[in-house]
């Protein structure tokens, strides 16, 4: 019996392009008006310019919120990750009352609309009559990061203890049989293995908290964040500067990515 | 010696659970109980009442702002499903070279900032934007459109967009991980290839599409700066728009935590019911690999997380 014409596969590619596009197009047009050579963001297009490229090089109060972006996030993936480990380690070997609890709470910002953990937290802060600028000029203000460490907290103890249950136990129990204490297996056997997990929740946690703005909204004190900045700049009106910093992050974001990829097969390959 | 590793270990615990507690447990109860106060004359006041409460459900506006939001919630649920399910049954059972490169491609976006994407759609839907200047050059109108940014359907479309790639994932990764065998016995069996996508394949992805549904439908009911971005008017009347101005410029904190608790219990329901749907829709002993309860969930974090 010969089987029927297949008219299946053609417009499955021809659909999965277009939705390709539906997802590309709108990112390549920011990148393409950054070079466009006319304030005004308009057709036809104009393009050869690094004019906003130049701009943004020289807006102080852009260049001072990517670096108050960049210690934020440094200092959420410390705390994230500091936290983060020994949290997937608890719940993947000590057994306590409210364990459950434990497990579900860690994982609220995730489930949860941002905004819900944002308005949680001023809550909280402003209720403990902690001030969102405290710890200017040298952080950008401990709420905000406490902030993103709380919500991001999850993402390393997700990754993490995942790898854990995939974790072959018998390699820690060799290594106790050989006397080396708690530290030592853990800092010579349980770490390395579990070390791609940590590097790549570290870059996700990094990259989430430069690009994160429901809970930054609600948190942030004086010195504004990279998106909080661009927001401020999109509210007064479209800015090919936008554009530029925008595809400035589109690059960065694509670097990161691949590098991500690369920790992914090399956990995958172990 | 041991009493000190047992010493470690309980100080191991006890950080991160401490920390739980102190920045989670607690702001989340302290937003509880904030929906009971109630603010005299511009002062939160410590009175247990449920005042909050009664204006809530008693004013027409509450309900019909969380109407509204989920009507555009399900809007951008259905397209982005529509969009997305095409395009992981291609990813997963027609590219054969390349599928992880082009896997990657599709979620790249997932990681360029989130305003990025949003304002993309203002450039293009702009009065002086791209699609005004194609349509006008084109002949097909005469005066630019105003009508296409700031309204209900610029949201729609810009929520579509940026959620697509998330719907994309559990249903790629269901997909990813049904046997080539099944497809096989079902072709050996006579099966054209409509009955075999209708009954072999689609019922083994729902859990997939339980998962994906479900993530664009409580991220982008819970989104509230691409409606003031791109919304106008219309999007006044976001659910998360009306806890953004009770924070802010209408001052009224234990109301606005009034409004987050409810959308919170909505959004705490929804992912229960979720998670029972896609338990009732896998089957028995599925013979998908990987976990077959909780995909719900496990996809909407696994979708947050970037897996």
């Amino acid at each position: 019996m010969r089987r029927p014409r297949d008219y299946l596969t053609p417009s499955l590619w021809t659909i999965g392009t277009l939705v390709f596009g539906f997802i590309y197009l709108p990112l390549l047009v920011v990148v393409i008006y950054a070079f466009h050579d006319s304030p005004i963001i308009a057709w036809p297009l104009k393009l050869g310019t690094l004019h906003w490229f130049k701009d943004l090089a020289h807006d102080r109060g852009m260049i001072e919120a990517a670096v108050a972006s960049f210690k934020l996030a440094l200092l959420t993936v410390m705390f994230a990750v500091g936290i983060g480990v020994p949290g997937a380690l608890v719940l993947d070997r000590v057994d306590f009352p409210g364990k459950t609890v434990f497990r579900r709470l860690v994982l609220l910002p995730l489930i949860l609309p941002g905004i819900i953990t944002g308005v949680a937290l001023l809550t909280y802060f402003s209720f403990l009559k902690v001030s969102l600028s405290s710890g200017f000029p040298v952080i950008p203000g401990w709420p905000v990061v406490l902030g993103h460490s709380a919500a991001l907290t999850s993402i390393v103890v997700t990754q993490v203890f995942a790898r854990l249950q995939r974790l072959d136990r018998a390699q820690e129990e060799a290594s106790q049989d050989l006397y080396a204490n708690g530290w030592r297996t853990f800092w010579f056997v349980t770490l390395p293995n579990i070390r791609t997990a940590v590097l790549g929740a570290t870059l996700l946690v990094f990259t989430l908290s430069l690009d994160e703005i429901a809970v930054t909204f609600f948190l942030i004190g004086r010195q504004n964040t990279l998106p909080l900045q661009i927001w401020g700049q999109l509210r007064r009106g479209i800015t090919p500067e936008v554009n530029a910093i925008s595809t400035v992050i589109f690059a960065l974001s694509v670097v990161a990515i691949v590098v991500w990829a690369k920790l992914l097969r090399e956990e995958r390959s172990m | 010696m041991a009493t000190r590793a047992r010493l470690g270990r309980v100080l191991g615990a006890m950080i991160p659970i401490g920390w739980v507690t102190l920045l989670l447990l607690l702001p989340y109860i302290l937003l509880l109980v904030q929906s009971f106060w109630r603010l005299e004359n511009g002062v939160i006041t410590h009175h247990l009442t449920i005042d909050n409460y009664k204006r809530l459900f008693g004013t027409a506006l509450y309900p019909n702002t969380i109407l509204f939001s989920a009507g555009i919630a399900l809007r951008v649920t259905l397209f982005s499903l529509l969009l997305a399910y095409p395009l992981a049954y291609l990813l997963a059972f027609k590219v054969k070279r390349h599928r992880n490169l082009m896997y990657m491609a599709v979620i790249i976006p997932l990681w360029v900032s989130y305003l990025v994407r949003a304002y993309a759609w203002k450039i293009i839907l702009g009065q002086e934007g791209i699609l005004n200047g194609l349509l006008q050059s084109a002949g097909v109108i005469h005066e630019p459109l105003t009508v296409l940014l700031y309204s209900k359907w610029a949201l729609i479309i810009a929520l579509t967009h940026i959620y697509t790639p998330f719907t994309l994932m559990p249903i790629f990764a269901v997909l990813e991980s049904i046997p080539p065998s099944l497809k096989e016995a079902s072709q050996d069996l006579y099966a054209t290839r409509w009955q075999t996508f209708r009954k072999v394949i689609l019922p083994l992805s729902l859990p997939g599409v339980v998962a994906g549904c479900t993530f664009a439908f409580v991220l982008s009911m819970g989104d509230f700066l691409a409606p003031q971005l791109l919304g106008g008017n219309d999007s006044a009347l976001m659910v998360s728009n009306l806890v953004w101005s009770l924070f802010g410029v209408a001052y009224n904190w234990p109301l606005g935590a009034a409004v987050s608790v409810v959308m919170l219990i909505l959004t705490l329901t929804l992912l229960w019911l979720a998670d029972r749907v896609e338990q009732a829709v896998s089957y028995r002993g599925t013979m998908v690999k990987g976990k077959p309860t909780g995909a719900a969930q496990q996809g909407v974090l696994a979708s947050r997380s970037g897996v």
